[in-house]
């Protein structure tokens, strides 16, 4: 243990990997040191464990399989969480649902953060008409209201998860290209990109092995923050009947399905609200404590 | 064809229209191979922005410019980019925060396609002094003076023929600008390097350079040798008055009464 | 020689001990440092990371957070710097003793003319009507020598040369009639024409209003010809206190390097003299 921490913060690296690997363990030592990242992390890893092992924490049957004779049923010992207006289990709804939530936040993710830094990136190094005419562009996206494009999205093609997805990417992009291009900007005036410029290296290189690794911390921040946001519009389409449709257990979903009998037996509505409460607590927990971690102008 | 440097009537403008300033106004000078040249002057007086304009990061918008014999291309080629390397003023700011050592001296190697690059990276260590097991270093893991050697050896692992230095040792403590100031002296001997060294402190010029040229608001306005530098003999009263304040603090009530 | 400490001192320091808390250990920036100063010009010279800035922020209580101050005696005026609450501080600082740093760009704030962030530091010390602390503000623009302070008195920070933002600087400090001035490398930012005026002025204006004023500065001549006394700081502590015009009779090696390495105008010389920095230096 104490053998590998000296490796870690060595002062004098033996190769590439242990310099890399230290400066991980740096960030790592700055994020652990804040309580409440930690608990962020923890709901995070939660939600990537239960959505990982979904079928062996509840069998799969229990989400769709109907119990009339047992419908909105409270909590007990047989059923964790209760169950809903057709008597399905709340718990095993709620543990497969998670991996919904996880698709939906891997693919925008996926989507959104390469496409904004791309853009944002290209944007401030190039400059000129090429800046114009991308943050022109980015500008139309950012002026469409979020949900009202998702919906006009959803109705145009069908309601459905992948719709809401591609609905919350299209519309999500635009801020990390602002973002990333004003990173870009102020990169662009070190006299390191400077001396990478004469020395030779050519605008793609430059971008790629220069610009890059120092907009990626706050990308990769302003995602994690952003998380919380596309859930509960994710949630709030599945609420709208426009997003993933039953029987499937979308937390937003369940939520909508539950609304009905929310005075008398509040565990259907409730308990999907605060999965989607506590993931999006997490996220931004998490978020949060990257940013004081891994803040390039700190270090 | 001897000269390694010849500068005529530059010109440098900086904005458009209205707004546009002036930053270097018709500066001629010549840098015969194998010399170490010094501009001096005071922030603003455009002798930064000539060893920009020299590098091509800066266009100029008028004049003539003539490196290494050659004029000077709009798209320089690669092959014309290593033969003229630059030193920045601070070696915080010059060297990327999340390259290694080793990243930083090879990525020029890569570009160039040079061979032999693992020999080549600890050849450049060794010789501006900095011991190899610094090699998978970070930059802020060193100190000034270790990060302005780096920044030297990533400008000498071209093996260029002309080095621009841009304030050198301003950022740094005294005691480190005399071993970087030695070491650039060394490599100049080794490699018969050309200097074109900028710099606001007259007795760091005077030491390094053979021929100064004193600037004023993106003019020159005296070219002397180091000879004259150091007595202080000038025919032009800017260069008296900033030879006078680099003598050091005296309380003369003349200087009061300025505002 | 200690003939120019008067008899009542206005600093007066005793093992003062600035740690900052890191990930590798507690690091130890001021270790032990004891000095006393009157009504005197006193510089502090050393390299960066001698700890001279940080006894400037320590003196003042403004040592930033994981750093903690210890000592057996820090008085201001024959206050109590240590031991006092956040409110005795806030009438400490500015009150007693003052400070100026390196760039004005930095230290004025960018979006308050320079009038009303004198006119502020006026009022935050003592009761006056407005009227009154504008008719001082203006007094301390010219205090500076700036022929047109009404000009100056509406500019924005950005708007004002490095040595105007400096002299601007200089009198919001002043205006407040500190006993002690605490100048940071106070004209290193600024071009060597303009370096000669300000510090002139700031001579001018601490002997004649009999204040105390400490210089940090990583350049030994400079300072030696400006103050009157020099203590020379390495690795934390002080390790050689000097008279300024004996500067010659330096005795410590790391003091006698400091001047030996810088090149000279005066002297040719193809090699410039290196420092062999000795680990004892440090372990004092």
């Amino acid at each position: 243990m104490n053998n590998a921490r000296s490796w870690l913060l060595a002062d004098q690296p033996a190769s590439p990997l242990q310099a890399r690997m230290g400066r991980f363990y740096t960030s790592w030592l700055a994020l652990s040191a804040n309580p409440l990242a930690l608990i962020g992390l923890a709901i995070v890893v939660l939600l990537l464990l239960s959505a990982l092992l979904a079928p062996w924490i509840a069998p799969r049957d229990a989400v769709y399989v109907q119990n009339l004779d047992g419908r909105l049923q409270p909590p007990s010992l047989l059923h964790w969480f209760g169950t809903d207006e057709l008597g399905r289990d709340l718990f095993a709804r709620v543990v497969h649902g998670s991996r919904i939530t996880l698709m939906i936040v891997a693919l925008v993710a996926i989507i959104v953060g390469p496409l904004g830094l791309i853009i944002g990136m290209v944007a401030g190094y190039v400059g000129g008409w090429t800046d114009r005419i991308l943050m022109r562009l980015t500008d139309i996206f950012l002026a469409f209201p979020r949900l009202v494009l998702a919906l006009a999205f959803v109705a145009a093609l069908r309601p459905g998860i992948e719709s809401a997805i591609l609905a919350i990417a299209i519309t999500s992009w635009p801020p990390y290209a602002r973002l990333a291009r004003a990173e870009t900007l102020m990169i662009r005036r070190s006299d390191f990109i400077a001396a990478a410029i004469a020395q030779g290296a050519s605008a793609p290189r430059i971008i790629r092995r220069y610009v890059m690794p120092l907009c990626m911390p706050s990308v990769v921040i302003r995602l994690t923050l952003d998380m919380a946001g596309i859930i509960l519009t994710a949630a709030g389409l599945g609420f709208l009947g426009l997003g993933a449709q039953p029987p499937s257990p979308e937390w937003g979903a369940m939520v909508a399905a539950g609304r009905g009998y929310v005075l008398d037996q509040w565990w259907v509505s409730t308990i999907p609200g605060i999965a989607i409460l506590l993931v999006s607590l997490g996220f931004n927990l998490l978020g949060d404590g990257l940013r004081d971690a891994l803040d390039p102008r700190q270090s | 064809m001897n000269e390694a440097i010849e500068v005529s009537d530059l010109e440098v403008t900086f904005g458009h229209g209205t707004k546009s300033f002036k930053a270097v106004q018709g500066v001629s000078f010549t840098v015969p191979f194998g010399q170490s040249f010094g501009l001096v002057g005071e922030s603003g007086s455009g002798k930064s922005t000539i060893l920009r304009a020299l590098s091509v990061l800066v266009r100029p918008s008028g004049g003539r410019l003539q490196v290494a014999g050659g004029p000077l291309p709009l798209h320089p080629p690669k092959t014309f980019r290593r033969r003229v390397q630059l030193v920045f003023q601070d070696p915080y700011a010059s060297l990327h925060p999340r390259h290694s050592i080793d990243r930083i001296l090879r990525e020029p190697l890569e570009v160039h396609g040079f061979d032999r690059r693992e020999e080549r990276i600890l050849q450049s260590l060794d010789e501006v002094g900095l011991p190899r097991r610094y090699r998978y270093r970070y930059p802020h893991q060193l100190s000034g003076g270790q990060r302005q050697r780096v920044a030297i050896a990533r400008a000498l692992v071209l093996e260029p023929e002309i080095l621009l230095l841009d304030e050198p040792t301003s950022a740094l403590d005294v005691s480190i600008q005399a071993e970087i100031l030695n070491l650039l002296s060394d490599l100049r001997e080794a490699r018969q390097l050309t200097y074109l060294l900028v710099s606001h402190n007259l007795a760091v010029v005077a030491h390094m350079c053979d021929r100064v040229a004193i600037m004023s608001q993106g003019k020159i306005v005296e070219v002397t040798d180091s000879r004259h530098l150091r007595t202080g003999t000038f025919t032009h009263p800017y260069s008296q008055q900033l030879w006078a304040s680099s003598q050091g603090y005296f309380r003369d009530p003349a200087v009061l009464d300025v505002g | 020689m200690t003939s120019i400490s008067p008899e009542a001192p206005l600093l007066e320091v005793e093992g003062l001990r600035v740690s900052f808390a890191t990930q590798r250990g507690l690091v130890e920036a001021v270790r032990g440092v004891s000095f006393a100063m009157g009504r005197e010009k006193l510089g502090i010279v050393g390299e960066s990371g001698s700890g001279k800035s940080t006894i400037g922020r320590a003196l003042m209580r403004l040592v930033p957070s994981p750093g903690v101050v210890t000592g057996q005696k820090l008085k201001v005026g024959g206050k109590d710097v240590l031991s006092a609450n956040e409110r005795d501080l806030q009438g400490l600082r500015g009150g007693k003793i003052a400070m100026i740093m390196q760039d004005p760009k930095f230290s004025l704030n960018p979006v308050m003319r320079i009038g009303t962030q004198i006119e502020e530091a006026i009022r935050m010390h003592r009761r006056v009507t407005r009227k009154a602390a504008r008719a001082h503000a203006m007094e301390a623009l010219l205090a500076v020598r700036i022929s047109n302070p009404e000009r100056v008195y509406h500019c924005f920070p950005h708007e004002l040369s490095g040595g105007m933002g400096q002299r601007a600087m200089i009198a919001m400090m002043l205006s407040t009639q500190p006993d002690v001035l605490i100048a940071d490398e106070p004209t290193s930012a600024l071009d060597v024409t303009v370096q000669a005026q300000v510090l002139a002025i700031l001579d001018d204006l601490v002997s004649r209003r009999g204040m105390g004023l400490i210089m940090i500065s990583h350049d030994l001549e400079l300072v030696a010809s400006f103050c009157d006394r020099v203590l020379v700081m390495y690795a934390g502590r002080i390790v050689e206190t000097l008279e300024a015009s004996a500067l010659s009779r330096a005795v410590h090696p790391y003091t006698r390097g400091l001047i030996a390495c810088l090149p000279r105008l005066s002297e040719a010389s193809s090699r410039l003299q290196t420092m062999q920095r000795d680990p004892a230096w440090s372990q004092v």
